[in-house]
């Protein structure tokens, strides 16, 4: 695990320091490390031709004062650009509100049969503990889903929960994070742990989580930072998948 | 029966039955009945003198009202401590309490304090297993005493009560996430916004939460609670009969509900995050340990090769927790063992958690005899008391971990707070039940003084 924490904070001090901003939320959101390879993603950046699809609910959109997109699919796509100059790097988002693990399951074969992506990012688990659905059935969907992802020659990196500590004691995420958690486990696939690195961006201070605000001023850094923790961990899971395997595991 | 090594005079007065007056060397019965039956003066004088008149002296002389005095009590709550009742349960019983309090409140660093964090099961199997065996001690005894139709309708009572403190939290819960939902906005969160979307539609919510099937977060073991009560009558009536039919037909529900997937429907989706068909085993297993089963088992459970398997098990389940911590250690985990191990369902009380709930079980029942003196010392005062007024402090707790989070989210949340926030929850729990103690003394239905000597053992096991 170390080369890997010390090759990721190389990278980041090398890119991200001419990013717009410190990057002190990047130091605060600790080791954010890939705990398994990506070679789909290797062979892609190999070809030169990285494809990316996020596959999402509401907290994968945000739209900002002039109604752009400023959610973290974007700032993702543009360090990608910056980290892996030469390659040619398409996000594509797929995220619609209140949408179940299962129904994203339900649209997996068709996204990947039309944009063929080296990379499904699914990021999922706040509208299936909303709409309280059964812990088990989530768990079964991300297995399907992970089969289904691998069986179109892409890897999957999960995203779990957002930290939410205005709504922490009222919406019980924690049977659906360790369900996400399992599977990727089990399934050796990259979880990206959107809800530790955000409790320790409150916890350290970088943002402020609690307060209200209408303005997406925290929103848009918030994704910018999770962008570009995302790109990391793409990087990092490409450099650590055996360069010489072929088909998916 | 044990013999009380501190005599006392005792005193029964003021009993709508009359009074006694009979010279006794089994202080430590008398005195445990006279705590039924009336006030006790205890004062260091031997032998123990009790003056009775009227019908009061045939129930006193009757050696089952001695051994065993009837109990007016509840499942949740036994208000007559000093009963040959295993002081065990209230203390272990008060521990889960404050766990389960512990543990609802969000990002808590005292949590990581509360056994969740050390293996398969946490106090939630504790306090179901507890409240099983208090359960048949309680009402088995006024099946027996009363017959089964005044016993049945004193459970079903008691499910009735524990469903109106359901509908009360329900209440508070409500108020709390209306405020939050008027006074918070960030663009954020707006799919966590998502969780107010039932206050759109009271009309159908509000239904649903009397149906018992719209439960918001950590609001689902009470409704467990009742549905395990409502069932439990007929059930009481076979484990006083014929107790391993009993517990056979618990196990087989057990197993059904496995294999079928049984479960209650909850609203809007999905089932109850307990399934009393799965939890109902861990509690009539408590009822069976109560009325005798404890005792048929005392020799496995203080055998050395169980406590070994126990402390064996025990291990295991630490090692296999902190690979969820720490991932690189999950390698060391073979494969086929996490096939079969996971996921580890709390749904349906995994045997893994039920196994783990057992182990530490019998290691708790070698480690604290049910005579140990400290017990009825001060210093585990705070926690007995609290598990001998278990729905009001179970409530109060649920509340209590609302109103903890809410002051950390408008004052502060650091670590100094979360700290705070722990303790003062636990001091308000304990001074609460001790003032529901000095209520019910005061009210006449039980002794105004702490729990008084131990009397006879119940059985070998029984946490």
């Amino acid at each position: 695990m170390r080369p890997i924490v010390v090759a990721v904070l190389c990278a980041l001090s090398t890119s991200v320091a001419v990013a717009k901003e410190g990057n002190e939320c990047i130091v605060a959101a600790g080791t954010v490390a890939p705990d398994f390879g990506l070679p789909n993603v290797a062979r892609a950046i190999a070809k030169d031709k990285l494809d990316i699809a996020v596959l999402g609910s509401a907290s994968s959109e945000l739209n900002g004062p002039a109604g752009t997109n400023i959610a973290y699919p974007t700032w993702l796509e543009a360090t990608l650009r910056r980290l892996l100059p030469g390659v040619a790097v398409k996000v594509t988002t797929y995220a619609r509100a209140r949408e179940t693990a299962s129904e994203m399951e339900a649209k997996l074969p068709r996204i990947i049969a039309e944009f063929a992506p080296a990379l499904v990012i699914w990021q999922t688990g706040t509208a299936d503990a909303i709409r309280g659905v059964d812990p088990e059935e989530f768990r079964v969907a991300l297995d399907d889903g992970v089969d289904k992802v691998r069986a179109g020659d892409a890897d999957v990196v999960f995203m779990n929960m957002q930290y939410s500590p205005r709504t922490e004691a009222m919406l019980a995420v924690a049977a659906y994070a360790d369900a996400m958690r399992f599977v990727a486990l089990k399934r050796d696939a990259v979880l990206f742990d959107r809800f530790t690195i955000m409790r320790r961006w409150n916890e350290s201070g970088v943002f402020d989580l609690y307060g209200a605000t209408r303005t997406t001023n925290v929103a848009e850094r918030v994704h910018d930072c999770l962008g570009r923790l995302l790109a990391d961990v793409v990087v990092a899971g490409a450099k650590l998948a055996p360069v010489a395997s072929k088909g998916t595991e | 029966m044990k013999r009380n090594p501190r005599p006392q005079n005792v005193e029964i007065v003021g009993h709508p039955l009359g009074t006694v007056n009979k010279v006794c060397r089994t202080e430590a019965t008398l005195t445990r009945a006279a705590s039924y039956y009336g006030r006790i003066v205890p004062s260091r004088l031997v032998p123990c003198v009790i003056k009775a008149t009227g019908s009061l002296v045939n129930q006193l002389t009757r050696s089952r009202v001695f051994s065993v005095p009837s109990v007016e009590g509840s499942v949740m709550s036994l208000p007559k401590p000093g009963g040959n009742r295993d002081l065990r349960l209230d203390l272990f019983r008060g521990l889960a309490l404050w766990l389960i309090f512990l543990d609802h409140i969000p990002s808590n660093i005292v949590n990581w304090l509360t056994i969740r964090n050390y293996g398969f099961s946490d106090a939630t199997e504790i306090f179901v297993f507890i409240s099983g065996y208090t359960a048949a001690f309680v009402y088995g005894r006024a099946m027996r005493e009363q017959g089964t139709l005044v016993a049945g309708a004193r459970i079903l009572k008691r499910a009735w009560q524990v469903y109106v403190a359901h509908i009360f939290l329900f209440a508070i819960y409500t108020a709390e996430i209306s405020y939050v939902a008027h006074s918070f906005e960030n663009p954020l969160y707006h799919e966590e916004m998502g969780i107010f979307d039932f206050l759109q539609q009271p009309d159908i919510t509000l239904a649903q939460a009397m149906l018992l099937k719209f439960k918001p977060a950590n609001m689902d073991v009470l409704p467990l609670y009742i549905v395990l009560l409502a069932g439990f009558p007929p059930l009481l009536w076979l484990l006083l009969r014929a107790p391993a039919v009993a517990l056979g037909a618990s196990v087989l529900l057990y197993v059904l509900t496995l294999y079928f997937g049984w479960n209650i429907p909850a609203y809007p989706n999905g089932t109850w995050v307990f399934n009393p068909f799965a939890w109902q085993m861990l509690f009539v297993f408590g009822a069976w340990c109560a009325l005798g089963g404890a005792k048929q088992l005392s020799a496995v459970i203080l055998s050395p090769i169980t406590a070994a398997v126990a402390v064996g098990y025990l291990a295991f389940a630490l090692f296999i927790v902190l690979t969820w911590y720490m991932p690189p250690l999950n390698a060391l985990v073979p494969q086929w063992l996490e096939d079969w191990m996971y996921p580890i369902d709390k749904t349906n009380l995994d045997v893994l958690r039920f196994l783990h709930f057992l182990s530490l079980a019998v290691l708790t029942v070698r480690l604290v005899p049910s005579d140990w003196p400290l017990l009825q010392s001060r210093w585990l005062f705070p926690a007995v008391v609290c598990g001998q007024h278990s729905l009001e402090i179970f409530c109060l707790g649920v509340f209590l971990s609302f109103a903890a989070h809410f002051a950390m989210v408008e004052i502060n949340q650091g670590v100094g707070m979360q700290i705070a926030m722990s303790l003062l929850g636990i001091a308000i729990m304990v001074a609460t039940a001790a003032l529901i103690s000095w209520y019910k003394g005061i009210e006449g239905r039980s002794p105004r003084s702490r729990p008084g000597p131990p009397g006879a053992t119940l059985v070998g096991g029984g946490v």
